[in-house]
């Protein structure tokens, strides 16, 4: 499914002193099959545009508020808000949100925070229901979750029965995954999730990205700050700020504006904080700014200048 | 002095689970600025538990500027030790900032003249002086764990544990608290042991010390820890990306010095080439 929004607009708290404008007439359109990262710091609208995606924000309802005046003769007329996921058309308040919601699947900040049935079964069971036009048999379900949980890297056998809250916090958030993929969504947006785990943890929970975008997911879309982890993942990526979207880049070519970045008040990945600092010494790497293939254009640069004899120079 | 100092201390959370800790020896001078690492499940922040009388250990004692914790020492000892939480929702209680600061000031009954000059202090402190009459649920995370904090130094502690108090924070966020904890240490002379997982931040302490299933197994100065890298490994600890970069070009053979610090290693490379 093909996401395209066109001159989307949000504010919060309208008419109120704690008005805030969240998105200012972005445009941004996500192609099937990407692995695409959301860049920006708090407050910059990222969040926000990722609930209009699954109806959390609904749209129509945001449209009828601020209803625009007739443009008067001679006026140019506004440009029409678009924003489709796939044959969803969310400007269409008669759109089913629900079987939207079954094809984007949303997985918050900490979503460890949400479990809360009495087992793992029951916990990643729950969206299925919900979301499924007829009832599903106990055998369906049992099919389902075994398979979510599989592929998120728990065994059904052991977990099944288990409480969530029994579970160390890289296997609850790895449930709370499979209790949003269990609906098989060809879209998979994350917020963050990453955030908080240990090193360790970080590197499983991105492989297991990986492996959804592979196996499961057509689309995955993940909202994050650590521009490393943008660097290393992901095929394409949007930097937000200040509710406007200001670069859709691969990462290979969107850290080459690193002093704009910084300026933005974002971080750049390391190895483009040392592309910037070695360019300043006259020794210009060319790199997609992954750690590899940084140490590899380094390591050759180093060859063909000199290598091992320029030891002494 | 010592800060704080655990002797042969023993603990599990219930009777016929594993222990957590195992006799474990370790010590914190005052004035000393100690990073603690280790993976989920090390133990470090059953550490900061103990270290102000939230947990009991089972053997072993903890002193806390030479004072046994116990049952009848533990409030005094509270006094001396502020801890600040992962969680920034979690540790606020009251609507407006300076309520909330005055939190604990009130509860160990300060007079009242007193308290507004600690909220004073505590605010100034961690920069955020022009936030006093704010509401709390309208702070950013790095700002909420700025009250946090300021909530703990309102009581005058000498030491301030951080039980991973940036990892729910954004890159902005971790830089305010880093740089307010820093200048406590340097400029108030208060002890800090900062829990993380994030090893920029260790870069930063006198001491680095690394946890895994409840033993100290390296401690040293940050840099030479992170010299160490397959043993970081074995703890499950990954190096910063910058340690990795390093690695990998001194093992091609590049002589570059071992460094942190980005622009150090740009100087290190453009000198080989």
């Amino acid at each position: 499914m093909r996401i395209v929004a066109e001159h989307l607009s949000y504010v919060y708290n309208p008419k109120s002193p704690f008005e805030t404008a969240a998105l200012k007439d972005v445009s941004l359109t996500i192609e099937e099959g990407e692995f695409f990262g959301i860049i920006g710091h708090t407050g910059s609208g990222k969040s926000t545009f990722v609930q209009h995606l699954n109806g959390l924000i609904r749209l129509p309802s945001s449209l009828r508020r601020y209803k625009k005046k007739k443009p008067k003769k001679g006026e140019i007329p506004p440009p029409e808000t678009v924003l489709r996921v796939g044959e969803f058309d969310l400007t269409d308040k008669k759109t089913d949100f629900r079987a939207l919601r079954k094809s984007v699947g949303m997985v918050f900040q900490y979503p460890e925070y949400q479990l809360f049935a009495e087992t793992v079964r029951d916990d990643v069971a729950f969206g299925l229901k919900n979301f499924s036009a007829e009832k599903l048999s106990d055998e369906q379900i049992d099919a389902a979750v075994r398979a979510a949980l599989e592929v998120v890297g728990l065994d059904y056998g052991e977990m099944k029965d288990k409480s969530p809250f029994d579970l160390s916090g890289g296997q609850k958030r790895r449930v709370a995954i499979a209790g949003v993929i269990v609906t098989r969504p060809e879209v998979l947006v994350l917020d963050e999730p990453a955030a908080g785990l240990d090193p360790l943890g970080k590197k499983e929970v991105m492989e297991l990205l990986h492996k959804l975008h592979r196996e499961w997911c057509k689309t995955v879309v993940v909202v994050s700050h650590d521009m490393d982890e943008i660097s290393e993942n992901c095929t394409k990526a949007a930097v937000f700020s200040e509710g406007s979207v200001r670069y859709v880049l691969p990462p290979k070519e969107l850290f080459r504006h690193a002093d704009e970045l910084t300026a933005l008040g974002l971080d750049v990945p390391l190895t483009a904080k040392l592309c910037t600092a070695l360019a300043k010494r006259g020794v210009e790497i060319d790199c997609d700014f992954t750690t590899e293939d940084f140490i590899g254009k380094v390591l050759a640069y180093w060859a063909a200048h000199g290598g091992r004899k320029g030891d002494n120079a | 002095m010592k800060a704080i100092e655990f002797e042969n201390v023993t603990f599990r959370y219930e009777e016929d689970s594993p222990f957590v800790i195992q006799k474990l020896n370790f010590s914190v001078e005052e004035g000393e600025f100690v990073a603690v690492l280790g993976h989920n499940g090390s133990g470090k922040s059953t550490l900061a538990r103990l270290s102000n009388g939230l947990l009991v250990p089972d053997a072993g004692a903890v002193r806390v500027f030479g004072v046994t914790l116990s049952d009848e020492t533990m409030f005094e000892a509270r006094k001396n030790v502020g801890v600040v939480f992962q969680n920034p929702d979690n540790q606020t209680v009251a609507t407006i900032v300076e309520d909330d600061v005055a939190f604990g000031a009130e509860n160990v009954g300060l007079p009242r003249e007193e308290i507004g000059k600690r909220i004073d202090f505590a605010l100034r402190a961690v920069g955020m002086q022009d936030y006093r009459n704010a509401t709390v649920a309208r702070l950013s995370g790095g700002q909420k764990q700025r009250i946090a904090i300021a909530g703990v130094l309102a009581l005058k502690p000498r030491v301030v544990i951080l039980d991973e108090s940036t990892a729910m924070l954004d890159p902005r966020g971790r830089r305010e608290i880093v740089d307010v904890v820093t200048r406590l240490n340097k400029e108030e002379g208060i002890t800090v042991v900062l829990i993380t997982h994030f090893m920029e931040e260790a870069l930063l302490a006198d001491r680095a010390v690394v946890m895994n299933r409840g033993e100290i197994v390296m401690q040293g100065k940050p840099a030479e820890i992170f010299e160490r890298q397959e043993e970081l490994l074995t703890y499950n600890l990954a190096l910063p990306r910058i340690g990795v970069i390093c690695n990998s070009l001194r093992a091609a053979g590049m002589p570059v010095e071992n460094t942190l610090d980005a622009e150090v290693l740009a100087e290190e490379i453009a000198k080989c080439v």
